[in-house]
């Protein structure tokens, strides 16, 4: 049981990382990205394509797939999706659709349809057990890894967003966008910045994930619905919100498909629709915020 | 007094039929027959034009995004499919059991869509779809599970046309219910009722402050809506013979948002029209890559949005005009 619990949380760390990045570019800019998770898979594939062909170490890797999307997702901010910021939503949908489709797409084309597998480096592979009985807590190195990297990466997003003067910026922006520029904020440079952190931090999620959650050209929609559950629920206005969302999603995920295998995902979708029926704005919400 | 009337003649008279509405349906209705070997391709359009219009009715008339408009294809589908091979054969009732079917999922639904925001009304209609997949998928004894529902054999129409290899009679069959369902939906959007959803749409507080009861109102589009997709999704697995999860797919409420967005939003034909255009595009991309077919279907989709959805079924403003792109925030 203890086991599931572990599995879970490190699953909901994950899912944060990948989804933080679209909690603060929805609450920024209030843009509706379903591309999120093509960042994730750009990242994830960086990771694969160098481990398997090139022979980098993982642990280069990592810092490597954060690169790269973060790049990628810069570039784009900047040509295709600052005209778009103003566009009703139904514009933004489509617009982001059409991105995934055609990252699904070119994937397939270039590196194929089947699904890759990460080598770990061997000091990932074991498996530690504590306690015994119902109470046996086995835990993954690799799940290890990944709670831990997870929560360094929270802690310091955290003091960021808190402590420095680009996360008051930052928070500046997220409330009133046209107050903040007016105070002499350059709103397009924090928007800039943070969506390609945004997506460098989903690729970096999509590396640490590519062996937990499988890597292959669907990734995109397959966990888009898991990234907006984790916004949508956590809502958009701090980063604890979205945590805590993850975690729930993770364990509720896990523990879910382990104890009644036959609801699967249903369990996850229908807490999902509840929640939202019961608070359209999200769980975790400050309130007198901007709507 | 008669200010007010001729407000009211203006908010309605487009329930009125014009002479090329006429010529439209009637070379529709002729079009198996002109065309006999396109049959199968007439029925597909046809349909997938009947999907677009129920999407219209809330997307381009009340303002709601979704993107689990298949979860009620599906549905019908799946009920008219079961039906026919459970119980009856006969087309017309099974239609009416998938439209009835999809119409009580979609006033279950209705109810999650009131409140939130456009992203969580998002959330809540993707949900909705990937539950019911789910469903479909678990479920193996009744649906088949991931092989699909197999061996649907359909009676004949009316007790006489039998369902042909070559698809003239479904090709008849689809447009026929398409043409039915148009002259309701027509009816339907241009009655009182239907320009209190266009005033919901255009601004929702205004329309509350004036006295529509917005959630009512909502409720009963997306109802309304749930039905129309219903008959689509039966009248797809009544001609094809064939049921599958991939009718639940989220693709395939991301194409008919492309559909209804190629032929324009708001406007009843915009689905016929994108029906058409979607389908033939499909058949010639999907003959040169079968395979990659999507990635143009998304950079399809990417240009139309950054070129303006608005500017597209009008090419006199692609060039110079670069300013007018911008008015396009309003929709």
């Amino acid at each position: 049981m203890l086991t599931i619990l572990f599995d879970g949380v490190a699953y909901g760390m994950l899912l944060f990382i990948l989804a933080v990045g679209l909690a603060v570019t929805m609450g920024l800019m209030n843009f509706i990205n379903l591309a999120h998770g093509a960042f994730a898979m750009v990242g994830g594939y960086i990771t694969v394509l160098l481990m398997q062909r090139l022979g980098v170490p993982f642990l280069l890797c990592l810092p490597l797939a954060f690169l790269g999307s973060a790049l990628l997702g810069g570039v784009l901010e900047r040509t295709l999706y600052r005209p778009l910021y103003h566009k009703p939503h139904l514009d933004q949908v489509l617009f982001s659709i059409g991105l995934t489709f055609m990252a699904v797409a070119a994937v397939d084309y270039f590196v194929g349809s089947t699904q890759q597998n990460l080598q770990l480096p061997e000091w990932l592979k074991g498996r530690t057990e504590l306690g015994e009985g119902d109470w046996m807590l086995g835990m993954g190195h690799y799940r290890l890894f990944i709670i831990a990297v997870c929560a360094a990466l929270t802690v310091a997003l955290q003091y960021i967003l808190t402590k420095t003067r680009f996360g008051s910026r930052l928070r500046a922006s997220v409330d009133d966008q046209r107050v903040a520029a007016g105070l002499g904020i350059n709103v397009n440079v924090v928007f800039l910045s943070t969506f390609a952190v945004g997506s460098g931090l989903a690729g970096l999620g999509g590396a640490l994930g590519a062996d937990v959650l499988g890597m292959d050209p669907s990734f995109p929609l397959k966990f888009m619905i898991y990234f907006l559950i984790v916004v949508a629920v956590g809502g958009t206005s701090s980063i604890t919100g979205p945590l805590l969302a993850a975690l729930l999603l993770g364990v509720a995920d896990v523990a879910g498909k382990y104890y009644i295998p036959k609801m699967g995902a249903f369990i996850v979708y229908f807490l999902m629709i509840l929640i939202l029926v019961w608070r359209p704005q999200g769980l975790f919400v400050r309130q007198g915020g901007k709507a | 007094m008669s200010a007010s009337k001729l407000h009211a003649a203006g908010v309605l008279q487009g329930g009125r039929w014009r002479w090329w509405e006429v010529v439209l349906w009637a070379a529709a209705l002729a079009s198996p027959w002109a065309l006999s070997s396109h049959s199968l391709i007439i029925n597909e359009i046809a349909i997938l034009a009947l999907f677009a219009l129920s999407l219209d009715l809330i997307l381009g008339y009340t303002g709601i995004v979704s993107l689990g408009h298949a979860a009620f294809f599906g549905m019908g589908a799946y009920a008219a499919a079961l039906f026919s091979k459970l119980v009856m054969p006969d087309p017309l009732v099974g239609l009416m059991v998938g439209i009835a079917c999809a119409t009580v999922l979609g006033a279950i639904c209705s109810v999650t869509i009131l409140r939130g925001t456009d992203l969580t009304r998002l959330m809540v209609t993707l949900g909705v779809g990937l539950i019911l997949m789910e469903l479909a998928n678990k479920l193996d004894w009744l649906t088949g599970g991931a092989d699909g529902l197999q061996g649907v054999v359909m009676g004949p129409l009316l007790g006489r046309y039998e369902f042909d290899l070559q698809g003239q009679t479904a090709a008849w069959y689809s447009l026929t219910i398409l043409l039915v369902l148009f002259i309701l939906a027509k009816r339907f959007v241009n009655s009182p009722f239907g320009a209190t959803l266009k005033a919901i749409r255009d601004n929702r507080l205004r329309a509350m402050a004036i006295g529509i009861p917005v959630s009512q109102r909502l409720s009963v589009v997306y109802t309304v809506a749930a039905g129309a997709a219903g008959a689509a999704g039966a009248l797809l697995s009544q001609t094809t013979g064939f049921a599958s999860l991939d009718l639940f797919e989220f693709h395939r409420s991301a194409d008919v948002m492309l559909v209804l967005v190629i032929g324009g939003t708001g406007w009843l034909y915009g689905g016929v029209a994108g029906a058409l255009v979607f389908k033939l595009m499909q058949d010639t991309i999907s003959a040169i890559t079968p395979q990659y077919w999507t990635f143009w279907i998304g950079l399809f989709l990417v240009v139309l949005v950054l070129v303006g959805r608005e500017r597209l079924v009008r090419p006199w403003t692609w060039f110079g005009l670069g300013k007018s792109s911008n008015k396009g925030g309003k929709v």
